[in-house]
């Protein structure tokens, strides 16, 4: 394969926003050089309109002028474009559980963050509490190594950043306390882990733009997709 | 590893769309299979075991290791049984093939569902104006290709079987006309090459039961206004 067959990649995205993050992470991760174009929600920027005219979402992968969107697929794009520090484990087996977890995450654990920070209704509140605590101890039964991947860093490591750097985010801005490390000890050791992972010490974006973007969402109680 | 070696089993329930996909998949492949057919109302210890997370079929279990998600699962069968494939082999292309899957899940099956099993009227145009939005964008996807997957079905046409052969049921059971050769004709055509389809043909379930299940549902629906 040519030096340079990487090509032009360009990553349209939200700093602050944890999808967007995840695929930074990963292209971090495979030491693939990109340019980064922030869009912004408030103006929907030419760029989106340009790259995902249909379904004006971020982030946006393009390699070569080919877009690629759903933070999901494009992890897995990047694993298969570009190699080392594989993403997805080998076997298939294993990739079929690590699609799982990544799934499970984002389909049960940021909706039921999401409804614990942003219900009002007390017993509402309490239920949607209850809910995360769930899903957190599901993961933490989950967790049998250092890191989801194993002994490194996985997709559902990556995916999990979410856990290890917004939930207590959203925690402090909301005054929840979800992920302690009384009621879960390994998930609480990982979250720290990961944080220190010098790859991911050095790409997480600063906690202002989201947290604006977070308390913006709150007080106009749009529901979320 | 010799046939008689591979202990392959799928747990499901006629009439589920998820485990048909899963069916065509292994017909597709020729794999030899147990099919335990489940009841939803009185799970076995067997599906409690292998999905403890979502307790939902289909599981799949390969060798005593289970995995559920129908989406997940067609990847592993098309992984570990590596003739006709489902994927395509270009990342980009796998990359399409996983957001148009993935699309199906979040914008067509809840809506279409919804938009005939909804007893509140504003909720259900709702409803039926989301599933068509979104299978227009299958509409345009399709373009004058046989098949989603080209010349041969893929991934994306297996997601849709629920639009091929769900969605009719549905609307007729409603009285509603969405999925109609004169709003989609070309995913109407689609539709037709895909259930005449030998290998989908002997996946699907016979219709009569699954129409009477359906209109049952509907009908106690009705009945609780």
């Amino acid at each position: 394969m040519a030096e340079n067959h990487e090509g032009e990649v360009k990553l349209l995205g939200f700093v602050g926003s944890p999808f967007t993050y995840r695929v930074q992470l990963a292209l971090k991760l495979k030491g693939a050089q990109y340019e980064f174009l922030e869009d912004n929600l408030e103006h929907q920027s030419q760029l989106l309109l340009k790259y995902n005219p249909i379904h004006k979402k971020v982030p946006v992968l393009v390699h070569n002028e080919k877009p690629i969107i759903e933070s999901l697929v494009i992890l897995e794009y990047v694993d298969e474009t570009w190699n080392g520090n594989p993403i997805l484990p080998e076997e298939p087996y294993p990739r079929a559980l690590a699609r799982f977890w990544a799934k499970f995450i984002d389909e049960k654990c940021l909706s039921a963050v999401w409804k614990a920070a942003s219900t009002f209704d007390e017993k509402e509140r309490e239920k949607a509490v209850e809910e995360s605590q769930e899903v957190l101890q599901i993961l933490e039964n989950e967790l049998k190594d250092k890191f989801f991947g194993g002994e490194a860093l996985g997709l559902v490591d990556i995916v999990g950043t979410f856990v290890a750097f917004w939930l207590p985010a959203i925690e402090q801005l909301v005054g929840l306390e979800l992920l302690t490390s009384e009621k879960f000890p390994k998930l609480y050791n990982w979250s720290h882990e990961v944080l220190n992972l010098p790859v991911v010490k050095e790409t997480l974006p600063p906690r202002e733009p989201f947290f604006a973007a977070f308390k913006a969402r709150l007080e106009s109680l749009t529901p979320s997709k | 590893m010799a046939a008689s070696q591979e202990e392959v089993t799928l747990l499901g329930v006629t009439g589920s769309a998820f485990v048909c996909r899963v069916q065509i998949a292994l017909k597709l492949k020729g794999v030899e299979y147990k099919y335990v057919e489940e009841n939803l109302g009185n799970k076995s210890d067997l599906l409690l075991k292998y999905n403890p997370v979502y307790k939902k079929v289909p599981v799949f279990v390969h060798n005593e290791k289970p995995i559920p998600e129908s989406l997940v699962i067609v990847e592993y069968i098309d992984e570990t049984w590596k003739h006709n494939p489902i994927l395509p082999s270009d990342p980009y292309q796998r990359a399409l093939a996983r957001f148009w899957s993935k699309f199906i899940d979040d914008r067509v099956v809840g809506a279409a569902w919804k938009a005939v099993y909804t007893v509140d009227e504003e909720e259900r145009e709702k409803n039926v104006e989301e599933s068509f939005e979104a299978l227009q964008f299958l509409e345009n996807e399709l373009k004058d290709k046989k098949f989603f997957g080209g010349e041969e079905f893929g991934l994306v046409d297996i997601a849709a079987v629920y639009i091929a052969f769900w969605i009719p049921i549905f609307q007729e059971i409603g009285g509603l006309e969405l999925f109609t050769s004169e709003n989609f004709p070309k995913l109407y055509k689609w539709s037709q090459e895909f259930v005449n389809h030998p290998v989908v043909k002997e996946s699907l379930p016979p219709r009569d039961p699954v129409f009477a299940f359906l209109k049952r549902r509907y009908e106690s629906l009705s009945a609780s206004k």
